[in-house]
Parts: structure tokens; sequence; C-alpha cells
């Protein structure tokens, strides 16, 4: 579509450059100040340079060997939950009924759990998992697993993955879903007559329109879970020991636990880089993407 | 045409999933306390409204539930107000900038809550908004005023560009188009938008949680301290919970035929 050039949209546009710059800009400044410096409380603080920034990248000091730990968990927790909820979420798409009420009954339910607040969502599977008196936990420890997420690091892994694959898959599947009914029927008939198989009829018509909702749910999801706080802190509070402390929960234990400043500022900023890098990436790839869709429309 | 073989099964699995932790908390909700920590029960056997009652007549818990409806009700409306014009000139003009100012938008939707909670406090205590609704209206602006303009810009995009031609052609003024004539054309839009603003202001805990401390306390604020102080009331915690589900599963209900395109952010 083309567009008119025209400045004054910028006062439309106004509003919410304010709105957005006062919540994001002002306090990402007062971040950038305080990590240049430190601080012995009494609101006395002091000069410190990059000094923050050095510690945090060097593995042997303390602030950076939690910060590097951290980041380390939270990326191999984010490709565990990608490799799990994208397959799956694409074959519950393939699932959904035709038509009927049953896809209402479906999409409801299968909204649900994105809209429990995300403590509310910790506190179904802390309760769910407990062996004393939670069904998931119940059964399994009857079952001879000697399951308990608060003493075991695994089971306390294994916990976190799956509250994340049921709170977010359904996210995954409706979008795909909605990627799913964009295609028009001409081309499942025309799919027909040339006898192409189940699998080919995914690979060369359903997989390629649903390239850009997939996109968007990678994106999501992988933001998601590199910033995830609250269920696993309500879960396993970042334990046992450190093992499911991601870089959020141990951002907030130093900024407001140890109400460290400086060192929380500089993770701070160095967090919200690796985000920002890997948003353009995603962005980039996007908008290329949606220019090169009219040729292909064309095309077919 | 567009199934898999054994699909009904898939789904009906998939759907007990999501299901059954919802159901335990249901089911230990109705539960006395007792009969909780004893036994295990698959359904309430001394069924039970203690929890319940004792929610809707003690106003430290009530509260927490009319603080939170407050701050979201507010972020909503702040949001859908400033995203809408902003959502238009994105979809219909060329601007300097225009780019980079939508992936600095976008860019605020994904940053981590996290990085913000200090000077969030810092700052809303300086200006006197801290433990106000407004506060926590204005925090969770910086995620969903970027998410409701992705989302309406989509919305927009989908009406043809004759209609605001012709409109001004016959002599509409811009802000009396804009009323009279776009809104209504995009209300499932608007009204996709407000969803996941309420949704989204509603779920979060962190910013809200850090940025109230008595007067404007949410309720998920409240259930955690509930844990953590006063011992395991699990019955009463498992009745909050299943009180802040409702809200959400009222809401999916009216926007059932538009919550795919709308998590699409409107751009299937």
């Amino acid at each position: 579509m083309d567009k008119t050039i025209n400045q004054k949209a910028w006062f439309l546009v106004l509003p919410v450059f304010l709105v957005v710059a006062f919540s994001a800009v002002l306090p990402l400044m007062t971040v950038v100040n305080y990590s240049m410096q430190d601080t012995f409380g009494n609101n006395q603080f002091f000069w410190n340079g990059v000094g923050w920034f050095k510690e945090l990248l060097d593995p042997s000091t303390d602030l950076g060997g939690r910060f590097l730990a951290s980041l380390g968990r939270n990326l191999f927790f984010s490709a565990v939950i990608l490799a799990i909820e994208v397959p799956l979420g694409i074959v519950v798409a393939l699932s959904m009924p035709r038509e009927g009420w049953s896809v209402a009954a479906c999409l409801v339910i299968l909204a649900l759990p994105l809209l429990i607040p995300w403590n509310v969502v910790g506190t179904i599977w802390q309760i769910f998992g407990r062996p004393d008196i939670g069904l998931l936990g119940y059964v399994l420890n009857h079952l001879g697993f000697n399951y308990n997420y608060v003493s075991n690091e695994v089971d306390a892994w294994v916990t976190v993955i799956v509250m994340d694959v049921w709170h977010w898959t359904s996210l995954v599947a409706l979008l795909c879903y909605a990627g799913l009914k964009s295609i028009p029927d001409a081309y499942y008939q025309a799919a027909q007559i040339d006898g192409a198989s189940r699998w080919a009829v995914f690979k060369a018509i359903q997989l390629p329109k649903m390239n850009r909702v997939l996109l968007i749910a990678v994106l999501l999801r992988f933001m998601d879970s590199f910033m995830i706080y609250t269920e696993p802190f309500v879960v396993t509070g970042g334990g046992p020991g450190n093992s499911t402390t991601f870089v959020s929960i141990e951002l907030v234990k130093i900024a407001l636990g140890q109400f460290d400043l400086g060192k929380a500022a500089a993770l701070s900023l160095v967090y919200n880089l690796i985000i920002l890098i890997v948003c353009w990436v995603f962005y980039t790839v996007m908008t290329n993407a949606g220019s090169e869709r009219p040729v292909k429309q064309g095309a077919a | 045409m567009h199934s898999i073989p054994g699909r009904r099964l898939i789904m009906a699995l998939f759907l007990i999933f999501l299901l059954l932790p919802i159901y335990w908390l249901v089911n230990m909700s109705f539960k006395t306390n007792a009969e909780i920590v004893s036994t295990m029960t698959l359904w309430p056997h001394t069924p039970t409204l203690q929890h319940y009652r004792r929610i809707f007549t003690d106003e430290s818990w009530y509260s927490g539930y009319i603080n939170s409806l407050e701050y979201v009700v507010i972020n909503t409306v702040i949001s859908i107000a400033v995203a809408l014009p902003a959502a238009y000139a994105f979809s219909r003009y060329r601007f300097l900038g225009d780019k980079h100012l939508f992936f600095w938008l976008l860019s605020n939707r994904m940053a981590p809550a996290a990085v913000y909670a200090l000077p969030f406090f810092n700052l809303y205590s300086a200006i006197g908004l801290f433990d106000t609704p407004w506060a926590v209206a204005l925090a969770h602006c910086i995620f969903n005023v970027p998410l409701a303009v992705w989302i309406l810009e989509g919305f927009v995009s989908g009406v043809p560009r004759e209609i605001d031609e012709t409109a001004f052609l016959d002599g509409y003024s811009f802000p009396r188009f804009f009323i009279k004539i776009l809104v209504p054309l995009i209300a499932s839009g608007i009204g996709v938008a407000a969803f996941f603003c309420f949704m989204f202001s509603w779920v979060e805990l962190l910013l809200a949680r850090t940025l109230t401390s008595v007067q404007a306390k949410p309720i998920a604020a409240i259930m955690t301290r509930t844990v953590s102080a006063a011992g395991m009331d699990w019955g009463l915690l498992a009745a909050a919970g299943v009180l802040t589900i409702i809200p959400g599963a009222l809401v999916i209900w009216f926007v059932r035929n538009y919550i795919a395109r709308g998590f699409a952010l409107g751009r299937v």
C-alpha cells in the first residue's frame, strides 16, 4: 500500500510518544545514571565508571558469575520452551474443529490460561504439584516417582517447563489457527485435484501461510520466556539453590532485595540490550517478509 | 480440510491438560482446610463456602479486587485513547522516523518489567503518585500502549482509503471523520485492543506490587503476602485464585470470535 508522506502525522503520534517516553525513557535515564555509580546507602553516590559492566561480564566475580549463570539458564529455558510449544501449538491448531459451537468452546478454553494472573498460574501449579495436597504430585509419587519440586532440581525444572507449556502453548495455537483460517478453500481444492498427500498440503500450503504468525509467535514466546519472573518465582522461588533463578529473578533480588542500585542498573542495561538486539533481528525479518508478500501472492 | 488424523483425541487431551489444574484449584476452594490437608479427595466431600464468604466480607481482601480493576480500567482507557490516532497515522501516512518509532514502540512491549521496577518506584515516589492506581496504570502503559497501537494499526489498515477520501470530499473535518466514521468502522478492533490491554494489565504482578504498598494494593499482591505470612491457608488461597480467573473468563466470551486475530496483533 502506498502511503502519502505527511509530516503532520507526527501530531497524531505525539500522545503515544509522550506517554511511552514518560514511562520508558525517563526511567531508563535513571538506570544509566545508577549504572555508573556506587552507593553505600544514605543516598551517597560515588562515581564508578564502567566498573559494574566490567564485573558483570567477568565470570570470575560474584556479580558476573551470577549474571552469566542465570543468563545461561534463561537461554536454555527459552530454547526448551520454543522447542516444545511451537510444534505442539501447530498440532493443536491443526486439530481445531472445523465449525459449529465446538469452535467457540475450544477457543474459550484455549484462551483461559492466558487470562489468569501470572502469580495465580504459579499458585495453581504450586498446589497442583505438591506431593501432599496436589493431584499431580500425589499421583506421581504413588506411581513410584520420587517427585518433589521443592528439593529436587530436575523436578523443579520439569514443573516450571510444564507450567509454561500449560500457560502459553495456547497463544501459539491461537496464532496458528488465525493463520490457517486465512487460507482460501480454493487452495485445498487445488491440492486435492493434484492428489497431494496430507504432508504435502501441510508443507506446501499451510506452513508457508503460517509463516508470518509463526514469526510473531516465536518472537512473543522468546521475549516472554526470556523475561519470565512471576510464575517460577511463586512456584520455586528460584530454587532449589539457584537452579531456577532466571535473569529477571536475579535482577529483582539485586535491585529490590539488596538495593544494590549500581549493580542492578548495569545488569538491567545489558539485559535490555540483549532484548533490543533480538527484537531488531525479528523486526527486520518480519518487515522483509511483509514486503515480499505481494510478489508471492501475484505468483499464486 | 485443515485437520489431521486423530484430531479429536489430540484436542480432547490438550483441553483436559488445560482444565485439570484449574479444576483442582476450584475443587480446593470448596474444601475445608481440614479436608485439604488430611485426605486426597477428587471432589469436595464436605463442600463449604467459608473461603468465599471470608473474601467477600473482609475488606482487606475484597478491596484488592477493586484496586486491581481500578488500575486496569484506567490503563485500558488511556492506552486506547492515545493509541487510536497513532494507529491511524501509522496506517495512512509516512513521516520522518515512522519506522524507527514503530520499532521503538515494539521494543518497549518486549522490555522486561524487572528492569523498570526500581526506576518506576523512584519516579512515581518523586511525583507523589506512589501507591495510587494511577501509578500502576501509567506504568502498565509501557507495554499496553505499543500493543494497542499494533493491534489497531492492523484494523485501521483493513479500512479502505477511499472511505477517508470520500468523507473529506463530503466536507467532514478530521476529528468529525475520526469519531463519526472511522471509530464505528473499527469498533471490533477497539474491542479486541481493549481486551488485550485489560488482559495484560490484569495478569501483571511485578510492577503492580512494586508501585503499591497499602492503599492501592492489587489482589495478586495480597495473595502472595498471605502465603508467606499467615502460614498456609490453602482453601482461602484457592478461592482467591478462582475469583481472579472469573473476570478474564467473562471477557473472553465477548471477544471469542476475534481472539485469534487479536493475538496475531491484527496482522493475519
